[in-house]
């Protein structure tokens, strides 16, 4: 792999960039792997990467039904925060957090990290005390978070109005080093790093079905023939629950479709991330000037990838109030990713009932934030067999009631 | 936006009027069952991708529940039927098995 550099460039330039190199390989799949990994977004790829790179594991297949990074990896909000209230969870999503500041640089690839800050804003009495007690929360667990006041919020976003009638505007939960960061770049930069330390990545290898001799498994069969391995991590955001029932048990798993919307792009206007839970909904604006709009769940089981009309038109009903001058921006598109919600709308990375099979999914809607700190983790539960970062979000915390509870901390703009 | 029929006062009417209540059919284990039994019965869902049965109210119609068949990767609704079942009524079965040729009803305990 050529490192990639202000000189790179300069060479380039002058050469008329005929000596880029592809960033990943396109293998033939092998007979047999150490670790197979199913599903080759940003979790799939992160624990890929920090197998090889942690642990020395780099005998390592990726595989992906679609392309690299289609799934839920691009068709999020690229939002990155840890403000959570469960120290489990600030731990590891502060954990993935602090990688983003660096990633960069380790990868050798711009993901373009913007820690821009992220608000969340409380508009009712509930959610004041709510997230008050999550400022208090996070300075026990070391993440930088305080709760402002509404003059404050005002001076953070000039454009918000803090005074609306039915949702005022009356504090804030401000993480200053939360932000964004360009999610199809952190999935080719895991890609690029993971090619180079001699993964193999096969993208449109579509796994149809898990085999097992007892209760171990020996390896997947594919579209593309039946590939071996020691270990399976299944990574498949949306699919987890199709994945586990080829294996052989049941997740307590519902996929819903979550959806999305941008504007036509326009000048800046607003420098950090803004979500508003009450109203189910949450803004910030990209790069290119357009502003990315994050929305409510489909009420229902279903694995479409499209959203619903009714629920656009609700998440813009209330964020218009928020946010008057919004009412005049025209919608370029809008489109949806199927999300696996749990419970208690925490992870699940575990071991499973079937010996050498793992599994990473549950993130429901807010997997990208944690993507290097998912992958740090699970990465070390595939190698050892145990992760101190994953230790509370195993599989069997439902059937003992030690409930990650996010769903009250976090609401729907999770 | 799904289209459903109440079964119980015969609206047809827009997914908005309606309020989804989750897997439908699911079998409760009376007191003495075993730990896995309550863990299936309020954790492990069945989350197809496919035919689905689950439950409805019509929240903002007649306020009663029942149940529908709809597929969760097309969003066809197959039909509707009383909750007051504990498998669905042949004629769903029929017009689904039409639909998804070697689609079968197995039990969801």
């Amino acid at each position: 792999m050529k490192r990639y550099s202000a000189f790179a460039v300069a060479r380039e330039a002058l050469r008329y960039h005929m000596g880029w190199d592809r960033a990943w390989a396109s293998p033939e799949p092998k007979k047999k792997y150490d670790v197979i990994i199913v599903g080759a977004g940003g979790h799939g790829l992160a624990t890929a990467y920090y197998l090889g790179k942690n642990f020395g594991i780099t005998n390592v297949a990726v595989l992906e039904k679609g392309w690299l990074g289609g799934g839920n990896t691009g068709r999020n909000t690229t939002i990155i925060r840890s403000n959570y209230l469960q120290d489990s969870s600030a731990a590891i999503y502060e954990k993935a957090r602090g990688l983003y500041e660096t990633l960069s640089q380790d990868l050798n690839y711009n993901i373009m990290y913007s820690p821009r800050g992220v608000m969340m804003l409380a508009q009712t009495q509930h959610e004041v005390r709510g997230y008050e007690r999550t400022a208090h929360a996070n300075a026990l667990q070391g993440v930088a978070t305080e709760f402002i006041s509404p003059n404050r919020v005002k001076e953070l976003v000039p454009i918000i109005n803090i005074d609306g009638p039915r949702y005022p505007v009356l504090g804030a939960l401000w993480q200053p080093r939360g932000g964004t960061a360009r999610h199809d770049a952190v999935a080719w930069g895991y890609a690029r790093a993971c090619s180079a330390m001699g993964m193999d990545i096969i993208q449109k290898c579509e796994v149809t079905g898990i085999s097992r001799e007892g209760s171990k498994v020996t390896g997947v069969t594919t579209n593309r023939g039946d590939i071996a391995c020691d270990k399976l991590g299944i990574v498949v955001a949306g699919h987890s629950g199709h994945l586990a029932d080829m294996a052989g048990f049941r997740l307590p798993i519902e996929s819903v479709a979550l959806q999305a919307l941008v504007s036509e792009p326009i000048k800046p206007c607003m420098d950090v991330v803004v979500m508003a839970n009450t109203v189910h909904g949450y803004m910030s604006q990209s790069d290119k000037g357009e502003m990315v709009i994050g929305g409510g769940a489909d009420g229902y089981n279903n694995y479409t990838q499209r959203g619903s009309f009714h629920h656009v038109e609700e998440t813009v009903r209330a964020l218009v109030e928020t946010f008057p001058m919004i009412s005049r921006l025209k919608m370029l598109r809008q489109w949806g990713g199927i999300v696996d919600m749990t419970g208690d709308r925490s992870p699940i990375l575990s071991k499973t009932p079937v010996e050498g099979v793992f599994i990473n999914c549950g993130w429901g809607t807010g997997g990208f934030k944690s993507i290097p700190g998912s992958g740090w983790g699970f990465a070390e539960l595939m190698a050892k067999g145990h992760s101190p970062l994953t230790a509370e979000f195993n599989l069997d915390r439902f059937k003992e009631g030690r409930f990650i509870d996010e769903s009250v901390a976090a609401g729907v703009a999770h | 936006m799904l289209i459903l029929t109440c079964p119980c006062c015969g609206v047809t009417a827009e997914e908005t009027e309606f309020h989804g209540g989750g897997e439908a059919h699911i079998k409760r284990f009376g007191p003495g069952s075993s730990d896995e039994d309550f863990h299936g019965y309020l954790f492990e869902k069945v989350n197809p991708k496919g035919v689905h049965f689950e439950r409805w109210r019509h929240a903002n119609g007649c306020g009663k529940w029942f149940h529908a068949a709809r597929c969760t990767v097309t969003l066809e609704v197959f039909g509707t039927y009383s909750a007051q079942t504990t498998e669905p009524p042949q004629d769903i079965k029929d017009k689904i098995s039409a639909k998804r040729p070697g689609w079968s009803w197995r039990e969801f305990a």
